[in-house]
């Protein structure tokens, strides 16, 4: 008897909860901040910018952290759930981690196609699109290179985007976000005159990056990768690939290799020591490193950081 | 008279002067509104192409070359499609002092016998189906241990998107979530085999039936979620419930046992929820449950209690998901009420009614060093109480195992593991087994 009454207890109280959550959670009443959740900080970074202060933005990774391994832990879902907005990179860079997020989330609002999902990664030209598909190549994007925020061009084709998004999802604020995406755009027009003016001097010059994450800056300052640390996108480097970077770099005389923080760092040391080079700590997301909590404030400090370098070992 | 020609031609003729003199009468008609919209679109046109010079002319002002033209991504690539398709392959070889290797390694994804096997190879799709609804099949191939294969539908279901109030339904056959390592799939296994106390509860298969799941996702601060599985009690993957494979647990012959009405349903119910107390920690936690009748007797019941802990450490700084620290563990009781049956053994004699009880633990430390480099140590842990029937299924037993994991890339897997195990009154049995992975097509995520 006392099995029976636990199994319709069992039954009885999820109906009792939810509508009991019902009269304790009336309809929200319409509020002028919007809830923006972004996968990575740099996307939360121009969220910040475009929004203002009609919005409140969340990143789902940390700065620091690769941003193809997230965990999809369930605190995430949670933000998920409440988001009003979500601006993904897109080009499979969250495959491993969003859709089950976004399956447990279960939040109308962002879903494909609504005026809540941003999909940073459309209208971008991507870079490095496989013409063939195989995985011996390594974790070769299918889409193209992911890592395209780096370039300040590709930013004001995202920020206008997520305007755009802004305005559809809380029109009431839409004048703001126009006026803010006007601000942001001289802002930007501004930093990039002067960022093209101090790689100037370095059309042409060689670097070495560990992943293949600085195309689209390498790209748009005329700079020439002639070696990834690893071998292969997503495969670690091994000693014979490492003894090929050196003899590279001798033979092309480059002297700069870039790594991010979850880079292996020793890896790059290693490196840097046999072909005279410097590893310069570089970063993609606003955060990584101290004093670069805007996109402004980060791209600055790469410019600054390679320019120096570049000028440096010359 | 005219000839057919003739009068083809002036029907043509006419009709192409009709046609003609209809378009005049058409385009004198509505001469305004016509040339008013193609005003418009070229306006607009124009208004779009001064926009498009002024931000070029920015951009040249910046120093900036105008860019190529975008180029068009592969269509041919499996997100793009309706559905994602993947296969995963995965194989085992090794050996155990042991020669009936089946007798300690009871899982249907285990090793199975002393050289190779090929407990799994399963063909995952899943997309989205339409506005409302996601989709899921897995289906499994396996290898016994003579080399024939079965086939399984393991997994078949379509979850909700978009009900109201936080809630989701999910519906068709699928791992009961019972637990945390229940409704995982073997590849998302840490160790090459099943927790012994998990074979105990709920047979080789793990426990799913064909049913529709229930959840609400509470509107809480922190994560908490609610969860309510209803499913058909019947068959081999409702190990504890109405399996005909039942007399392993009470040595009696199975009665025939229909559905007469809700309580021969299997019910189970599951409270999670998870925090983060550091912004590199997680920690999750459940309980659950399932409840439903067993087929010792036409009135006979099972009741399985669990909780489960899953603490993991990530560093901020992690590449590729490295280095972590995770701390795995459940536990579980069966109270399984047998009612007076006939002996298995002996058809003479009638077993007396008993309240069968069995409890179990296993916990699992995994260290992941260096990228793609991981090592586990699982503690196992499963008991019956003291009963008359000293079924295989039913003794204590221990096991230890260290293992060490290897993934060349994101899409393969290598694994060595030792296990030490211990059942008393026999020798203790050591077994090593090597265990390959890898996955063919769409890229796999993984819940936490």
């Amino acid at each position: 008897m006392k099995f029976e009454s636990l199994r319709h207890w069992l039954v009885i109280a999820p109906v009792a909860a939810w509508s009991l959550s019902e009269s304790a959670n009336p309809v929200p009443p319409p509020v002028a901040v919007i809830h923006v959740v972004a996968t990575t900080p740099d996307l939360a970074a121009l969220a910040r910018e475009i929004g203002g202060d009609a919005v409140e933005v969340k990143a789902l990774a940390k700065a620091t952290e690769d941003p193809h391994f997230v965990d999809a832990k369930p605190s995430h879902i949670v933000t998920l759930n409440r988001a009003d907005v979500l601006i993904e990179g897109g080009a499979d860079l969250e495959i491993g981690w969003l859709p089950p997020l976004l399956e447990s989330a279960r939040n109308d609002r962002i879903a494909t196609g609504a005026p809540g999902r941003i999909v940073a990664s459309q209208g971008i030209r991507m870079l490095e699109v496989p013409s063939t598909l195989d995985r011996a190549r390594g974790d070769v994007h299918a889409l193209g290179n992911p890592h395209f925020l780096i370039d300040p061009i590709n930013v004001r084709t995202i920020a206008a985007t997520i305007a755009e998004h802004f305005a559809l999802v809380s029109p009431k604020s839409a004048e703001v976000f126009r006026a803010n995406l006007k601000k942001f755009d001289a802002t930007l027009d501004e930093h990039m005159a002067t960022w093209l003016k101090q790689m100037a001097p370095y059309k042409g010059a060689k670097i070495v990056t560990y992943h293949k994450d600085f195309v689209y800056l390498a790209e748009r300052f005329n700079l020439e990768v002639v070696a990834t640390l690893e071998a292969k996108p997503g495969i670690a480097p091994s000693p014979a690939h490492l003894a090929h970077v050196i003899s590279t770099m001798k033979t092309q005389n480059a002297r700069i290799i870039l790594v991010q923080p979850y880079q292996n760092r020793k890896t790059a040391e290693t490196v840097a020591r046999q072909t005279d080079a410097v590893v310069l700590d570089m970063a993609q997301q606003p955060g990584a490193i101290d004093g670069t909590g805007t996109y402004f404030q980060l791209m600055d400090y790469v410019v600054t950081l390679l320019s120096t370098a570049l000028q440096e070992k010359k | 008279m005219h000839t057919p020609l003739q009068i083809i031609r002036l029907t043509a003729a006419a009709a192409i002067t009709l046609a003609g003199w209809s378009g005049t009468v058409a385009a004198q008609q509505v001469p305004d509104s016509a040339a008013r919209r193609t005003q418009r679109t070229l306006d607009s046109l124009v208004t779009a192409m001064h926009e498009l010079q002024a931000r070029m002319d920015s951009l040249t002002r910046a120093g900036v070359q105008a860019a190529p033209p975008p180029t068009v991504a592969s269509q041919a690539r499996a997100s793009g499609s309706y559905m994602n398709m993947s296969f995963d392959g995965l194989g085992d070889m090794g050996w155990s002092s042991l020669r009936n290797v089946r007798s300690i390694q009871r899982g249907d994804h285990d090793p199975k016998v002393r050289g190779f096997s090929i407990p799994n190879a399963e063909i995952a799709l899943d997309g989205t189906i339409d506005p409302y609804f996601k989709g899921f099949s897995n289906i499994v191939l396996k290898l016994d241990e003579n080399g024939e294969t079965g086939i399984e539908l393991e997994e078949m279901y379509f979850v909700t998107t978009s009900l109201p109030h936080n809630l989701q339904i999910k519906a068709g056959q699928f791992f009961t979530e019972f637990g945390r390592q229940n409704p995982q799939h073997p590849h998302a296994w840490s160790f090459v085999d099943q927790p012994l106390v998990l074979n105990r509860m709920f047979g080789a298969e793990g426990l799913r039936s064909q049913g529709a799941r229930l959840s609400w996702l509470a509107p809480t601060p922190f994560y908490a979620e609610a969860m309510l599985t209803v499913a058909n009690s019947a068959g081999g993957t409702t190990h504890s419930f109405r399996s005909e494979a039942s007399s392993e647990i009470h040595g009696g012959v199975p009665i025939e046992r229909g559905v007469n009405g809700m309580r021969d349903l299997l019910i189970a119910p599951r409270l999670a929820t998870s925090f983060d107390p550091t912004s590199t920690q997680t920690v999750l936690v459940g309980v659950s449950a399932a409840l439903g009748p067993n087929n010792s007797g036409p009135q006979a019941t099972t009741r399985i209690a669990g909780a489960d802990v899953y603490w993991k450490w990530k560093s901020a700084k992690a590449a590729q998901g490295f280095p972590f620290v995770s701390l795995q563990t459940e536990a579980l009781v069966r109270t399984y009420e047998a009612a007076s049956r006939t002996a298995v053994n002996d058809p003479g004699t009638a077993l007396p009614t008993a309240t069968l009880r069995d409890k179990g633990v296993y916990t699992q430390l995994l260290w992941g060093i260096k990228p793609l480099l991981v090592v586990g140590l699982r503690g196992d842990l499963a008991s019956g109480d003291e009963d008359a029937f000293a079924l295989p299924l039913r003794v204590d037993k221990y096991r230890v195992s260290p293992n060490v994991t290897w993934y060349p890339s994101e899409y393969s897997k290598l694994r060595l593991q030792y296990n030490y195990g211990k059942r008393p009154g026999l020798r203790v049995d050591h077994s090593v087994w090597i265990q390959y992975e890898f996955l063919l097509g769409a890229h796999s995520a993984h819940k936490f």
